[in-house]
């Protein structure tokens, strides 16, 4: 695997908008090239190369190519955006829309990242150190098809709506998360380590949630009794915890929800 | 301004011409048979088809309902991005296309006028607002009728000279072109949850039906003698086991004579009004039973209302159409009630040629333009969006010019097709000629619009399209692709004897003319009515009377036409 390095330099004060940060941009084409591909700050179209420092050897293909950030690019929005394969690492904290629709590939931000990350991702790994904004893992503004597969894990707390509209794929909190996660949910798996707030699941009509932590359960959830321990793909949570059928509020419901007695 | 086509293939089916090579004199704006002005630019158009601009009949392109589906369909509206240009502006939407841009891709398909089939009259203004934004056609918007407190109180008392002196007044009022009704009755029931799905069921708290309300404003129509017929959205619209409510209703204006050379009633969007069967499962084609009657009347004129694979919204005035559709596909939906006046809604659909039922719309969206002998009597539309967007219609003309591309599609969809269609059965192709029916002089004529719209003789508008297409070389049934492709992109669109679309570009924005209807009614009468409608505007409307008209100097180039009753 063949190393980039982004140094950012004077970044803008405002949104950078910059979906070409990604190995599907950046294979097969020389460093020259790669400080010539085209970012927008507000309605100007600027090169990446007027923000960043960028180092290093560039692979002939997209999974040889790890992309290294260094530093904060917490205004820099789309990192990673529809990304198909290789490596993201960025060593700070990032915007808004990293790793939205990527297909395939690994991001890792060990900071914080904005919201609507990971929104309608399809596949790969996508690892976040820091803690998450709202909306990760949602669906585009008005689709009811959102995050179809892959796997996003946060080692912090996330904000509001977290897996909105969730039809694939997994979504691992090791912190807390705000209201309504797994909102419209009809596949796929949440699960949250710490507490969660309140709207568990609402509206959600399949797939599964669990909180390994306190929450509050909607009255509209259906209580189905108690569970000793679960094995949820491979992983195993020791309980007691208590299952929920619901939400119960939508027709044909079979979603699922374990909250730790 | 001066412009001369020289050498095209000519396809002009109300003055009977089919493919001749001709030359075409344009000056200010209209054809001409020679020109004044000697300096006129000539272009060349040797080995392309010329037909007048297109006229589209029914597309949901303004007013409450395209707004309402425009604010709850951003995913829509990222499919499908339009950047601006030197001249024209940005705009966004697939099935909801904003307004500019909703001009610009009609005209770069070579049409020139279009209308919008549903204004409520207390949205009106709202509609012109926005077909003041949409530039590069002829519009007009059709005023719906179908809830309409007053109208329903005339007709049941029986009094046609009353109901036609409000429509009068209503359609000056709101500056609409023709009357609209869209589930007659069926919109008022459903402010009460209920629905009038056959033509005999009672309106709550009106005793109407729906075939009185039909067959007194055709009256209406006649007695106004508008330029257009009514213009009906018939009744169990979208369900299986429709079509006998359709033959019902298209017998309802039988006898009832018009002082115009036209139909007294169209029916627009018969597709979705031809299904047999008793559940979504057992959904079956009855074109065959449609189109024999239709083949059979000389005063119905109808629309296809054609479906197209994907992604997209439907919306109506017919409000419990929609909250039905809903409840089957569990989408996100919205009802709106306009107070006195129609009740419509949206919900976004989804249509896939994997599914039984879709597929059969489909094939029955191409059996009734194959079956009905008459061209003349059968148009191409979508009904955008519900059927799907308008930017797709040339995929229908090159699906009715080849039975090869029909087979490769049918080979594709659910195999239902075979068992409960008709459509593999059928031979028929349309030639150029059929298609310059099928798409603009038909409409033409049944919008009484033929003076000066949908043909190429002498004193007609200089709207114009030509197609990069060569009648004397291609095979449409094997170049379907082509067919598809040249029709999708006009050579040249000519609008008011101006090149506005060239090589698939816009190279000049113009506004279209608005086109309203003011017809006369006796004054004694009148004044009875207008009282009425200063207790009823007191009595119940939000909004005060003097609110409620829409004046000229609101709209762009308006256009009046005049009827004499």
């Amino acid at each position: 695997m063949k190393e980039i390095v982004l140094i950012p330099e004077e970044l803008p004060k405002i949104g950078l908008e910059a979906d070409t940060i990604s190995p599907d941009f950046f294979a097969n084409k020389k460093i020259k090239e790669i400080n010539n591909l085209s970012v927008f700050c507000g309605n100007e179209k600027l090169t990446l190369g007027d923000f960043f420092d960028i180092k290093g050897t560039v692979g002939q293909r997209i999974s040889d190519i790890k992309i290294i950030i260094q530093g904060d690019v917490s205004l820099v929005k789309r990192i990673g955006q529809g990304m198909s394969g290789g490596e993201i690492l960025i060593k700070g904290n990032a915007g808004m829309y990293v790793g939205a629709e990527m297909k395939g590939g690994t991001i890792v931000v060990e900071g914080d990242i904005g919201s609507f990350s990971g929104q309608r991702m399809r596949g790969g790994h996508f690892i976040i150190k820091g803690n998450a904004g709202n909306y990760l893992g949602a669906s585009y503004r008005g689709d009811w098809r959102g995050m179809r597969g892959g796997e996003i894990t946060v080692d912090g707390n996330v904000g509001s709506e977290t897996g909105e509209f969730m039809v694939g794929g997994k979504i691992h909190i090791k912190g807390n998360c705000g209201p309504f996660i797994g909102i419209h949910m009809t596949k796929g798996l949440i699960i949250i380590e710490g507490d969660a707030d309140k709207r568990v699941g609402a509206q959600m009509v399949g797939g599964t949630i669990l909180v390994n932590g306190k929450t509050e359960m909607l009255p509209s959830f259906k209580l189905e009794g108690d569970e000793s321990n679960l094995n949820i793909n491979g992983a195993k949570f020791n309980g007691p915890f208590l299952k929920f059928k619901g939400d119960m509020a939508e027709m044909h419901s079979k979603g699922t929800v374990y909250i730790r007695k | 301004m001066s412009l001369i086509l020289k050498n095209g293939f000519v396809f002009d089916p109300i003055n009977g011409i089919k493919g001749d090579k001709s030359t075409i004199f344009i000056e200010d704006g209209f054809i001409v048979d020679d020109l004044k002005n000697k300096n006129a630019k000539v272009v060349d158009v040797s080995n392309k088809i010329i037909m007048p601009g297109g006229l589209e009949i029914h597309s949901h392109v303004a007013g409450g309902k395209p707004n309402i589906g425009r604010a709850f369909r951003p995913e829509d509206h990222e499919r499908f991005v339009m950047p601006k240009t030197n001249i024209t502006r940005s705009g966004s939407g697939y099935s909801t296309p904003s307004t500019f841009m909703t001009g610009y891709l009609y005209s770069m398909m070579g049409y020139t006028t279009v209308f919008t089939p549903a204004m409520p009259p207390l949205m009106a203004r709202h509609t012109h607002e926005e077909l003041n934004d949409l530039p590069m056609v002829d519009k007009g918007g059709y005023t719906l009728c179908d809830g309409n407190w007053f109208i329903l109180k005339y007709l049941r008392e029986g009094d046609i000279e009353k109901c036609a002196a409000y429509v009068s007044w209503l359609l000056k009022a709101t500056k609409g072109f023709a009357i609209k009704l869209t589930n007659p009755g069926g919109t008022e029931a459903w402010a009460w949850g209920r629905n009038c799905r056959n033509l005999d069921d009672e309106v709550p708290h009106f005793k109407i039906t729906p075939r009185e309300i039909i067959e007194g404003m055709v009256k209406v129509n006649e007695k106004l003698a508008l330029p257009h017929s009514v213009h009906l959205h018939a009744n169990n619209l979208g369900r299986p086991g429709n079509y006998t409510t359709t033959l019902d209703t298209l017998k309802v204006p039988k006898g009832i004579k018009s002082q115009r050379q036209r139909q007294t009633l169209h029916i627009t969007h018969i597709q979705f009004n031809s299904y047999g069967g008793d559940s979504w499962n057992s959904l079956e084609s009855k074109s065959d039973k449609i189109a024999n009657a239709i083949n059979k009347l000389d005063n119905i004129t109808v629309d296809t209302g054609n479906i197209i694979f994907g992604d997209t919204t439907t919306m109506s005035a017919d409000g419990p159409l929609e909250y039905y559709l809903q409840s089957i596909t569990g989408l996100k939906w919205a009802n709106r009630n306009v107070e006195l006046e129609t009740s419509p809604g949206v919900t976004p659909m989804i249509y896939s040629p994997k599914m039984a039922t879709t597929s059969i719309q489909w094939a029955i969206g191409l059996e009734l333009p194959l079956l009905i002998k008459d061209p003349w009597k059968v148009f191409l539309a979508t009904d955008h969006p519900n059927g799907g967007p308008f930017t797709k219609y040339p995929e229908i003309i090159a699906s009715l010019m080849s039975s090869k591309l029909r087979n490769q599609t049918l080979s594709g969809v659910n195999k239902a097709v075979n068992k409960r269609s008709i459509l593999p059965t059928l031979e028929r192709e349309y030639d150029f000629y059929d298609v310059a029916i099928f798409t603009r002089a038909g409409q033409a004529k049944a919008l009484g619009l033929d003076k000066n719209k949908g043909h190429l003789g002498v004193g007609a508008h200089a709207d114009i399209a030509v197609y990069d297409l060569n009648p004397d070389k291609i095979d449409p049934n094997n170049e379907h692709k082509l067919i598809k492709d040249k029709f999708s992109m006009a050579y040249l669109t000519i609008k008011d004897g101006k090149i506005v679309v060239r090589d698939r570009k816009i190279t000049k924005v113009i506004d279209g003319r608005t086109y309203w209807i003011d017809s006369v009614t006796p004054k004694n009468i009148e004044k009875e009515v207008y009282k009425d409608i200063d207790y009823y505007f007191k009595r119940y409307y939000s909004i005060n009377l003097a609110n409620y008209p829409v004046s000229e100097d609101y709209i762009t180039r308006p256009t009046v036409l005049k009827t004499n009753a």
